[in-house]
């Protein structure tokens, strides 16, 4: 009888009325993301400070959307923000551009680029959707100094120090 | 008449349109947090303590909203339409007893704007006019396909009004009277008895009401206007706004009066317990009983999934029009039993 199966879902929303309510208070409570999850981009440092990033452009090269723009400039032991010769003196992306699909990620020879975990990427004009070198880095970490660093002759030749294999 | 008298009855009228109006928006936040509960979260909680003024944040947005009138649309008609749902809505309830007589300041004052002896008539009379609103809308709208939607809830109501004027055909035939105060007074003249009484006589009577009266509100099963992708009721095609948050301030009001009046025609009216001694509770009892039957319409909205046309209109002529015929019936026999 389709009566009795009304009057079956009613009982089934009724009871539903008295479980916990799973919405989460967003700007409260966050939900963590998943351990792979692309969100916007975070320039990492070395443990001592220095940049990652070398200014090679190879995220820009790799980006199928063109949303980055690097400019690179020369390290010299007296203003050195990365080992190695180059840094990136201008590193910009686009965020309405950007489509997270992690090819810049994959293209960096030094794990300089990694998608984070941010998903908060609002802005009311389209201009501050564009993301200066400042607001994706990284903070400096407690061993190391703020870049550009002085450093003594000769310590830092190659562009990328040795390095383990990823591990996620 | 005297200068009391009218003041009376400004005060009274005043009353039940600002109770309609403030009642539109509360129970928008109320079917909000219903419904969020039985989808098991938390609803509007943002805007003032537990969202208290989640509608009056919702009403300044629908204000500043744009709003549109098509080039080739009949303005006045078009402008009108809203206006005219909304006011047979704000109407419909000056009918219905809310309490006994009480003592103020020295004077008798009914709880009733007007005890009038068809009242029965002019709920049925006031709440057809409400489709000619809708039916304005459709055609004022200069699309064809909002004309068609209109005149499909234009079919849509006159099929479920019928169902609806017969179970109020059996509580007239029980009451011996179309006056609501009679009916009220009916239920409670042998107390909880008599009450009982007229429901063991009255439970298909009572449904046949609610499902007409969910029909009639443009509720759930039977809400093919909100299908807006699908069907459109006349007035989703163009109406933009506040022009169409009126329509919905109608059918809110209306979800309030349908319930007020299914609380006075079958669940006792303003009576309940220690009613002769305190007829203050005589408010209180009707407005308990409103929330009850109102959380019925939004627990039906909750579960049940929406009618195609064809069988909507199936089951208004085919089910209700009959069943609705042999509640009348039924409500004859008892009558003559009870000797009326």
């Amino acid at each position: 009888m389709f009566i009795v199966e009304l009057a079956r879902g009613l009982w089934v929303i009724l009871r539903s009325m008295f479980e916990k309510p799973v919405t989460y208070q967003y700007p409260e409570v966050k939900r963590p993301v998943h351990a792979r999850f692309k969100g916007r981009h975070n320039l990492h440092r070395y443990e001592n400070g220095l940049e990652k990033c070398i200014g090679c452009a190879l995220c820009a090269a790799a980006c199928p959307s063109d949303a980055i723009f690097v400019e690179s400039a020369e390290n010299t032991d007296e203003v050195r923000y990365s080992p190695g010769e180059r840094y990136a003196s201008t590193y910009e992306i686009n965020m309405l551009r950007c489509i997270f699909c992690g090819y810049c990620e994959d293209a960096c020879p030094t794990e300089a680029i990694v998608l984070g975990d941010n998903y908060e990427l609002s802005f009311y004009d389209r201009r501050s959707a564009i993301y200066t070198k400042e607001m994706l880095i990284m903070p400096v970490p407690e061993a190391g100094k703020p870049t550009p660093q002085k450093v003594e002759p000769g310590k830092f030749t190659r562009s990328i120090p040795v390095m383990e294999n990823p591990k996620d | 008449m005297t200068a009391a008298l009218l003041i009376e009855y400004i005060i009274k009228s005043v009353l039940i349109l600002l109770v309609m109006t403030a009642g539109f928006a509360y129970v928008t936040y109320y079917e909000r947090k219903a419904l969020a509960r039985m989808q098991t979260r938390i609803g509007p909680n943002r805007a003032g303590p537990w969202g208290l003024f989640q509608p009056v944040a919702d009403g300044i947005k629908l204000i500043f909203k744009e709003e549109f009138i098509p080039a080739k649309a009949d303005k006045l008609l078009f402008l009108l339409a809203p206006v005219i749902t909304v006011i047979p809505a704000l109407i419909i309830t000056a009918v219905v007893p809310w309490g006994p007589t009480i003592e103020v300041l020295g004077r008798q004052i009914n709880l009733y704007l007007a005890n009038v002896n068809v009242a029965i008539l002019y709920l049925g009379a006031v709440a057809s006019i409400a489709v000619y609103g809708i039916v304005l809308a459709g055609w004022s709208s200069n699309n064809k396909y909002a004309m068609m939607g209109g005149l499909r809830s234009t079919a849509q109501m006159i099929s479920y009004e019928l169902a609806l004027g017969l179970s109020f055909v059996s509580v007239t035939l029980l009451a011996g009277s179309m006056s609501l105060v009679d009916i009220v007074n009916a239920q409670g003249t042998n107390g909880i008895l008599g009450w009982i009484v007229w429901n063991l006589s009255q439970p298909l009577g009572f449904v046949l009401f609610m499902i007409a009266g969910l029909a009639e509100t443009n509720r759930a099963p039977f809400d093919l206007p909100e299908a807006e992708h699908e069907l459109t009721a006349g007035y989703h095609t163009e109406y933009s706004g506040m022009k169409f948050a009126m329509f919905y301030m109608a059918e809110y009001i209306k979800i309030i009066a349908i319930s007020m009046i299914a609380a006075t025609l079958f669940l006792g009216g303003y009576l309940g317990p220690f009613i002769n001694q305190l007829p203050w509770l005589g408010p209180i009892y009707l407005f308990i009983k409103t929330l009850i039957v109102i959380f019925v319409f939004i627990w039906i909205r909750a579960t049940w999934p929406r009618f195609r046309y064809d069988r909507l209109m199936a089951f208004g002529w085919k089910v209700l029009l009959p069943l609705g015929f042999l509640n009348v019936f039924i409500a004859a026999v008892v009558t003559v039993l009870r000797g009326g």
